[in-house]
């Protein structure tokens, strides 16, 4: 029942920002619009739903889906022991994205990862560079249309 | 050095060849090594150097943490291409004489990870006398790399400060 209760005051506070709600395996999962994931974070943090714990936040790649990358937030709430996840779609066209490193801490190097390794654009985030990959890497080795064989050493190689 | 040249040296080199061959002896016997060790191969690193298997038995027992005292590098787990250049520099600042172990599959050739980030193999980057396959090598693995590469040094051609050189 309490599940139903978040995912439906959710609708209710942004019927225009919450696309589609539904449970999975038990776990609640919002997909969102771009645009709202800031205001909707914020008010699962503070509101009813108590989201206090930022568990992961990553990405996946859709080859020829539209839009192209999916951005999955894990959240979990710590006085009611329920998890949820947001899913917000991210176009190529468009990288840009609202960082949560407002909202909690540890969406700094999580953030930097997706950075890294997607090539997607935190907006508000306050050192938004590599995080895995050297200085000079060209290009963001988990999006799909990366060479699986493309090699970038840093120091020559024999052979 | 050919087998039958090493087997009956001409007359003026029997006391080089001696000697050489005493070298030899005595650097297998005490190898000072230096674990590299970055991945899950380090456990069965510990289980190979420490009570259970003993490498000390062999004449390595002796780990020094600084490359610059030791003359055999244990390359232990998966290098990537960011750590490369980490590598190049420890095998760079060790003393002659030295060799290289590539430890478990990783280390020999990238293992299963064919991808962006994994050297395909420590001889990319540095010279390597001694490869020890497995994921990772049982410690009896290790120990007869070991072997080898102590049969190796026995019968390597051997560098000392008065030697003539040849040419």
């Amino acid at each position: 029942m309490e599940e139903e209760t978040i995912l439906e005051r959710l609708r209710k506070e942004f019927p225009a920002g919450v696309k589609e709600v539904l449970t999975s395996l038990g776990d609640e999962v919002a997909v969102i619009d771009k645009e709202a994931l800031l205001p909707i974070a914020t008010f699962l943090r503070d509101g009813p739903g108590e989201f206090k714990m930022l568990l992961d936040l990553t990405c996946v790649d859709y080859p020829g889906r539209e839009p192209r990358f999916e951005m999955v937030v894990h959240l979990f709430s710590l006085s009611r022991n329920r998890r949820l996840r947001i899913k917000t779609g991210i176009d190529e066209s468009d990288l840009r994205i609202a960082s949560l490193t407002s909202l909690w801490k540890n969406a700094d190097w999580l953030e930097r990862e997706v950075f890294d390794l997607f090539g997607v654009r935190f907006e508000g985030h306050p050192d938004l560079r590599r995080i895995f990959m050297y200085d000079g890497f060209e290009g963001h080795p988990l999006r799909k249309d990366y060479p699986l064989r493309r090699r970038q050493p840093l120091i020559p190689l024999k052979e | 050095m050919t087998e039958e040249k090493r087997r009956r040296p001409p007359a003026g080199q029997f006391i080089t060849t001696q000697f050489n061959s005493l070298l030899g002896w005595a650097r297998k016997f005490s190898l000072f090594h230096y674990p590299f060790v970055t991945a899950c191969c380090g456990m069965e690193y510990m289980s190979a150097a420490c009570a259970h298997f003993d490498i000390d038995r062999f004449g390595a027992g002796w780990t020094r943490f600084s490359p610059r005292q030791s003359d055999m590098l244990l390359v232990v787990g998966t290098i990537t291409h960011k750590e490369a250049p980490v590598l190049r520099t420890v095998y760079e600042q060790m003393t002659e004489p030295k060799w290289v172990i590539a430890f478990g599959t990783c280390a020999v050739s990238g293992g299963i990870y064919d991808n962006y980030a994994v050297v395909q193999g420590i001889d990319q980057i540095i010279p390597v006398d001694v490869y020890i396959p497995g994921c990772p090598p049982r410690p009896e693995t290790v120990l007869d790399g070991l072997l080898k590469l102590q049969e190796k040094i026995q019968h390597q051609d051997h560098d000392w400060r008065w030697k003539k050189k040849r040419s």
